[in-house]
């Protein structure tokens, strides 16, 4: 057979869903549940889809939606309005998801990435028996990685669109009385959920979760939702296809993987079917176009043809939600509410404070931590504490920013410093003084009996209690005698 | 414009008998020949109604209510339940 | 004693001088329902409670409430489209023959909350799909007039209930003519009131953008001390407009000289029956007598209206009856009944992918240009006036082809496409005595004008006071 490496490139786009952390939910006063929750207690006529109830939208949630899209740089449509999803399942209370179609709040947006490109390998030789090994390829495989060459390079992701809608309720599967059965649980109906839909840029499973990692950060610094991936807050579906290299044209397929909840999950999903639609393409055959879950157990997506009929949406204009109008001030108003991005932020703390990139892109992974360590360097400029010192501390000395203030932090750093530098020639005194006054030591020492430093030690230490540092005076004292 | 009457019925979630995809066929393609009138009014540049009441930007604050129907009220509706749960034929599970 | 066509306001005058207590009302109206009833068959649920509430409005502390309570004491009967908690709700249909929600309409809760009693719930055309009330799963209602005829519909039950007096008012929806055409077959007052003036939450939808919620009396005033009850945002239905409460009581007795009244041309054409067109003429006349000046105007796209409403309705319809799947609550989808398949199936056709452009779409503009035909002509007159059947009542099993049937709406539906309100007012019978009515048309939110020449018409011409012959 004859398989080209490397012949093909991966396509993918990525549509993620995002739960907001609102008070109450998208369309009804029903409070926003928790996990802690139990079944069906956190529902109302609206979100259980019962007859009569009509829908009354959360201004909360659709500003958040706005925020969301203006920081992924999205044009914002002045004039928007809801529609109906309509498709039957059994986790759909309403038999249709009030969505929006034709005028999403968002679109035309990107996100910049750092991802890493491959400057070179160097080629690992291969024995025939490694080969058939598969454990031993693993090792290579891994050996080839570590000696790959890589530079990280700024991407640009296109964003198509940003939407406001609501999510269904949950699924679960069991078996009662012997029979298998699915089971719903509608407590999560009518939470606000943003879908965000990205452009087919990515070009691998690596680059998609550094592109998710970058949107899970911003939703964070939002302050939109705790994106929380155990609590299912992010919800992660890849479309992916492959084609040949050098092609500029989309493949005429796409295989959806749908609902994954880890980044990590989808980088294997990806890699999963990179694998398995190459096998396909090398045989001649075009992967079919469906519909796949992420089995977690197994390590592979699996078909769910069955659930893949041609979708007709049949989308039309919710009648019972006015049209939602926002004005270029309104905008503007949204997007001065919006704090400095984790990227940015890099970028300041590197220029404004002097601090290592590695360590800016640590300090900058939560808001609140970005935040503590700005608030740290303002106190520390007064006691001329430098900002990398500040870094360094906050993450090598690991410190629980909840529980040290940042005045107590530079007060902690300043003690420290303080034990490194007292003044050579005071130190020189003191230590002159206390040669002086214990000339038995000194001769005891010269005879050998190198225990008398710590007797020494401490005689200067009382004359001179500001002396800290046991390695400075040690090194002094050990200096002075010989 | 002959309507696909089984197509439709499945889109619809509605299980047809033969005789009622028939008569359903004939009465709703007539139907459909009817409604066709419009095309003899010109709408090129109108702008679509879909709703008459003229407001706009309708919303509540973000506030919840601790007035939500009970578990039991909740279920109340449905004979096939389990577990504070409701009870639906088995559907995909990726996991199995 | 004979109560029998009592109004809201002859009931209030009764508790007012003592002559009745609530008890003996509701008894009375209870008996009758049990009389009538079983050969009505307007009712479909008894609404157990009605006699405890009544004797709780009877204790002398209760009866302070008179003053505040515009509807203190006054029986009411529910079009069964109307959730009411804790009492079976059933849209007509065996979808949802066992359902007991758990909460009310907002409409309903207003309602109780002014003193009404319900006495239960009231027959429609399942689902509120239908013009001649043949569409409920639970049998036909007949009309108090003459039995072999159909009442109208979908509100079959409350227009039935109201001629037959067994309450002196009910509730009732109104899509493309539901109220206002049954009001015409049985000489009963059915008010259509302007889309988003009250409250739909609770009310199971049929078609949300066209769906108003209104109620059946025997007069007008009645009708105007319904809604000031029933109207006003509640919070819960996004649609109703917040807007200063008004006193629709205020202009009823004003007369109408010099008000400028238009005839749609397109309205009164030869499709009109004969009696039909000789109630109508002589209703014109005596609005020129009452000093109204009547001219001819012209509302251009009527014809286009069925076909518009056909499109915009059953889509809307299709996408409503989603929730209809058995599983949180009710019966499967196989419970449907032959009108609910047929509207669910012609609009999810016309929302299909491919033909949303050529249907749904096109629909939407040719409804902005039958609101703007209405608009126009508001500039020019201060009201409508016009038939709301082409014919009087038909023959039970007379109509057989849905589009037939559909076509009996031709005089309704405009208003409902634009939202605009419009009051069905008795005008007169037939020769074999079956009752017609007229409606009045204004512009958004003229209801106090409509009870204005609806009241004079009334006081004029007092059909009301007919009754139908029942044993």
């Amino acid at each position: 057979m004859n398989i080209k490496p490397n012949a093909y490139e991966t396509i993918v786009g990525l549509e993620i869903h995002v739960e907001l952390g609102t008070f109450s939910k998208m369309f009804c006063r029903c409070k926003n549940p928790t996990l802690a929750d139990k079944p069906n207690t956190n529902t109302c006529p609206v979100c259980l889809g019962l007859p009569g109830a009509l829908p009354y939208t959360n201004q909360q949630a659709i500003e958040s939606c706005v925020k969301i899209a203006l920081a992924l740089n999205c044009e914002i449509n002045n004039s928007s309005f809801f529609e109906r999803k309509n498709y039957f399942y059994p986790d759909l209370a309403k038999g249709f998801q009030t969505s929006q179609y034709l005028h999403p709040f968002g679109e035309k947006g990107y996100l910049d990435i750092q991802v890493p490109v491959i400057l070179g390998t160097r080629q690992l030789a291969e024995t025939p028996e490694s080969k058939n090994d598969p454990g031993q390829a693993r090792i290579n495989e891994a050996s080839a990685k570590r000696a790959r060459m890589t530079k990280m390079i700024n991407k640009r992701v296109g964003i198509t669109r940003v939407h406001m809608e609501e999510d269904t309720g949950k699924l679960m599967h069991s078996t009662v009385d012997g029979k298998e059965v699915s089971l719903i649980d509608f407590n999560r109906s009518g939470v606000p959920l943003v879908e965000i839909v990205t452009e087919p840029d990515i070009r691998s499973g690596e680059e998609a979760k550094i592109f998710l990692t970058e949107l899970q950060k911003i939703i964070r610094y939002l302050g939109v939702s705790d994106a929380d991936m155990e609590k299912g807050h992010m919800r992660l579906e890849p479309n992916i296809s492959l084609r040949v290299v050098g092609e500029a044209e989309l493949p005429p397929y796409k295989v959806e993987v749908k609902n994954i909840n880890s980044f990590r999950f989808v980088e294997k999903a990806i890699k999963f079917e990179e694998i398995r639609h190459k096998e396909l393409l090398d045989k001649g055959e075009i992967p079919v176009q469906e519909t796949r879950g992420w089995n977690e157990f197994k390590n592979k997506t699996v078909s769910q043809r069955s659930k893949e009929e041609a979708h007709d949406y049949r989308y039309f204009p919710e009648p019972d939600i006015p049209p939602i109008e926002f004005s270029d001030e309104q905008i503007k108003k949204i997007k001065e509410s919006i704090p400095e991005l984790p990227s940015i932020r890099v970028q300041r703390f590197e220029v404004d404070y002097g601090i290592k990139q590695y360590d800016a892109q640590i300090l900058t992974k939560e808001k609140s931590l970005a935040d503590y360590f700005e608030q740290a360097v303002e106190i520390g400029k007064e006691h001329k504490v430098n900002p990398q010192k500040i870094a360094g501390f906050i993450i090598n000395k690991k410190i629980n920013i909840d529980q040290v203030l940042p005045a107590t932090l530079i007060k902690e750093i300043l003690e420290a410093s303080s034990m490194e530098s007292i003044n050579e020639d005071k130190l020189q005194n003191a230590i002159k003084q206390v040669l002086g006054e214990n000339s038995q030591a000194v001769t005891d020492y010269k005879l050998g009996k190198t225990q008398v430093v710590g007797f020494l030690m401490g005689m200067v230490k009382r004359t001179l209690p500001e002396a800290k540092n046991n390695d400075q005076i040690r090194e002094k004292v050990i200096e002075m005698l010989e | 414009m002959k309507i696909d009457v089984k197509k439709i019925a499945k889109l619809s979630k509605l299980t047809l008998t033969a005789s009622e995809e028939k008569e359903f066929g004939g009465q709703l393609n007539n139907i459909v020949e009817y409604i066709e009138k419009l095309n003899a009014i010109d709408t090129k540049g109108i702008e679509p109604t879909a709703q008459v009441t003229g407001l706009k930007n309708v919303t509540r604050n973000d506030n919840y209510t601790d007035d939500m129907l009970t578990q039991e009220q909740a279920l109340s509706g449905d004979k096939n339940v389990h577990n504070g749960l409701f009870v639906v034929d088995k559907l995909v599970d990726t996991n199995k | 004693m004979d109560i029998t066509n009592f109004t809201i306001s002859d009931i209030l005058n009764g508790y007012k001088e003592k002559k009745f207590s609530v008890g003996e009302i509701i008894k009375f109206y209870l008996e009758r329902i049990d009389k009538l009833n079983p050969e009505l068959n307007a009712f479909v649920t008894i609404d157990e409670n009605a006699i405890k509430n009544a004797k709780d409005l009877d204790n002398s502390l209760a009866r302070k409430r008179f003053n505040s309570q515009p509807l203190f004491g006054i029986p009411l009967g529910i079009k069964d489209m109307f959730l009411t908690k804790d009492v079976r709700t059933t849209a007509g249909s065996k979808v949802l023959e066992n359902y007991i929600p758990p909460y009310s309409a907002t409409a309903v809760t207003k309602l109780i909350d002014a003193g009404a009693i319900s006495l239960g719930k009231l027959n429609c055309d399942a689902w509120a799909h239908g013009s001649s009330g043949e569409n409920s799963d639970f049998g036909n209602t007949l009309n108090p007039w003459n039995k072999d005829y159909v009442p109208g519909g979908s509100s079959s039950g409350s227009a039935v209930s109201v001629a037959a007096s067994l309450v002196p008012f009910a509730t009732g929806t109104d899509t493309g003519g539901s109220i206002r055409l049954p009001a015409s077959f049985t000489n009963t007052v059915g008010l259509k009131p302007t889309y988003g003036l009250v409250s739909r939450y609770g009310v199971i939808a049929m078609a949300s953008s066209l769906d108003s919620i209104g109620h059946f009396t025997k007069t007008v005033e009645d009708s105007a001390t319904i809604l000031n009850v029933t109207a006003g945002a509640d919070g819960y239905d996004s649609t109703v407009a917040k807007r200063e409460k008004e006193n629709y009581l205020k202009d009823l007795n004003k007369d109408i000289k010099g008000l400028k009244i238009g005839v749609p041309k397109e309205y009164v054409t030869n499709a009109l029956d004969k009696d039909t067109k000789q109630v109508f003429e002589k209703s014109i006349k005596t609005l020129g007598d009452l000093g109204a000046e009547v001219i001819e105007v012209s509302l251009p796209n009527t014809d286009y209206a069925i076909a518009t409403y056909y499109i915009i309705q059953p889509s809307e319809v299709s996408s409503n009856l989603a929730r209809y799947d058995g599983i949180r609550f009710g019966n499967d989808r196989s419970y449907f009944g032959k009108e609910a398949k047929r509207r669910i199936m012609l609009g999810t056709f016309t929302l299909s992918s491919g033909y949303y452009d050529a249907y749904y779409k096109k629909a939407m503009q040719v409804r902005t240009l039958i609101i703007k035909d209405f608009t126009d002509v508001f500039s020019k007159v201060d009201a409508l006036v016009a038939p709301v059947s082409p014919t009087p009542a038909w023959k039970f099993g007379s109509k057989n082809d849905p589009l037939q049937m559909y076509l009996s709406d031709a005089l309704t539906v405009p208003v409902n496409l634009a939202g605009i309100p419009a009051i069905s007012v008795p005008a007169g019978f037939s020769e074999n005595k079956l009752p017609i009515g007229i409606q009045f048309i204004g512009p958004h939110f003229s209801e106090k004008l409509l009870f204005q020449i609806g009241s004079s018409f009334e006081k004029k011409t007092e059909h009301y006071k007919q009754t139908p012959l029942l044993r």
